[in-house]
């Protein structure tokens, strides 16, 4: 009997034993960047500043949880005259709304490093289920998650007016993310 | 010796001139423009024509190498007949080095050219933006002394054939 309890209460601990939370994000090595197509040409560009809450144990996967917030103002275009024209009313009115944000839901792990986070994208006032495909990778103490999904402009009202045809900007956007953490202490 | 040119010498002459005028007449205006999906059409349509120039220029330098052009006239003296040669040395170097800037101009600041959208040009330099402007003030002044060289050429023709009465312009034209 002494030993079932023993196994039992050894078995509860293991897990924790191993369990490690990344909940520490790193801005410096993480990034937020886009690729658009311009005229059928691929154009990238990404944002400078973002900041988020994350808490990601490779244990337990579908506990996971992660919220975003990109300041939408800090656009890196390429160029400056696209900065500024992005930032204004047409595209993300970052006056009335300066940030995006991400707020994951379920989190389904699709075998070996890849899991599925199923979440809600908030911009320019208008927010969508989106689902991201996304991987993690243990680097030293940090945990590295990458990952791209596409979402449609018009689905937020980016590029309004005279861009809201997709002959020169089209409406896939396609978003990608390195996101790195280290565990709390 | 002839003293004519080939039609296919002269084709390419006028076809040069009118993409040139095109394409510089366009460049000066578009850079000016507001950000509009305008202006991003505008920009494509100059890389696209950008590009038929360049090819242009090879062909009719290829032509130019197994088509020896007409010698200019024997009443020219010498120090004109130099300044002729050195004119138009000057004119092809600029059809080459001006797509050249231009093409990687756009690599340097992030923007692909790929032609008539359909076909891409690989980009020799990378992003990088001080490149970027750098490269951008190189097209710049080479077009503004291309501007100034055009005039010229087109002077000299003028001079050739209402001051010295020859038949330098003229041999360009067609049916002639």
């Amino acid at each position: 009997m002494k030993k079932i309890v023993l196994a039992t209460a050894l078995a509860a601990l293991l897990p924790a034993a191993h369990a490690v939370e990344f909940n520490q994000v790193q801005p410096d090595k993480s990034a937020v960047s886009f690729v658009y197509k311009q005229m059928g040409v691929a154009v990238d560009g990404r944002f400078r500043k973002f900041s988020g809450q994350l808490a990601f144990d490779p244990a337990k996967p579908e506990a996971a949880k992660a919220a975003f917030d990109v300041d939408l103002a800090s656009v890196d275009t390429g160029a400056p005259e696209g900065d500024q024209e992005v930032a204004g009313k047409p595209w993300f009115d970052t006056r009335a709304f300066p940030s995006a944000r991400f707020v994951s839901g379920a989190v389904k792990p699709l075998g070996g490093n890849r899991y599925e986070v199923a979440g809600k994208l908030s911009i320019k006032g208008r927010t969508q289920d989106v689902i991201v495909p996304a991987t993690f990778t243990a680097q030293g103490n940090a945990g590295v998650f990458d990952g791209t999904f596409t979402i449609r402009r018009a689905d937020f009202s980016i590029g309004e007016g005279t861009w809201a045809k997709f002959d020169i900007v089209a409406n896939d956007v396609q978003v990608k993310f390195r996101i790195t953490a280290v565990p709390g202490k | 010796m002839t003293t004519r040119y080939t039609a296919t010498a002269k084709t390419l002459h006028w076809a040069m001139a009118i993409l040139i005028f095109g394409l510089l007449a366009l460049g000066f205006y578009m850079h000016d423009l507001p950000l509009s999906p305008e202006k991003l059409k505008l920009y494509s349509w100059h890389k696209w024509a950008g590009v038929c120039a360049f090819l242009l220029v090879l062909v009719r330098l290829a032509w130019r190498a197994a088509h020896r052009p007409p010698p200019l006239p024997a009443t020219m003296p010498a120090h004109l007949q130099f300044a002729a040669h050195a004119g138009h040395f000057l004119l092809y170097a600029l059809m080459l080095a001006i797509p050249l800037s231009g093409w990687l101009m756009s690599s340097a600041k992030g923007f692909q050219t790929v032609w008539f959208g359909v076909l891409p040009i690989p980009d020799l330099v990378g992003k990088d933006k001080e490149l970027g402007d750098l490269l951008q003030s190189v097209h710049m002044v080479l077009n503004l002394v291309f501007a100034i060289a055009i005039a010229g050429h087109i002077g000299a023709a003028l001079k050739h054939h209402f001051i010295d009465r020859d038949d330098i312009l003229t041999r360009m034209l067609p049916r002639h």
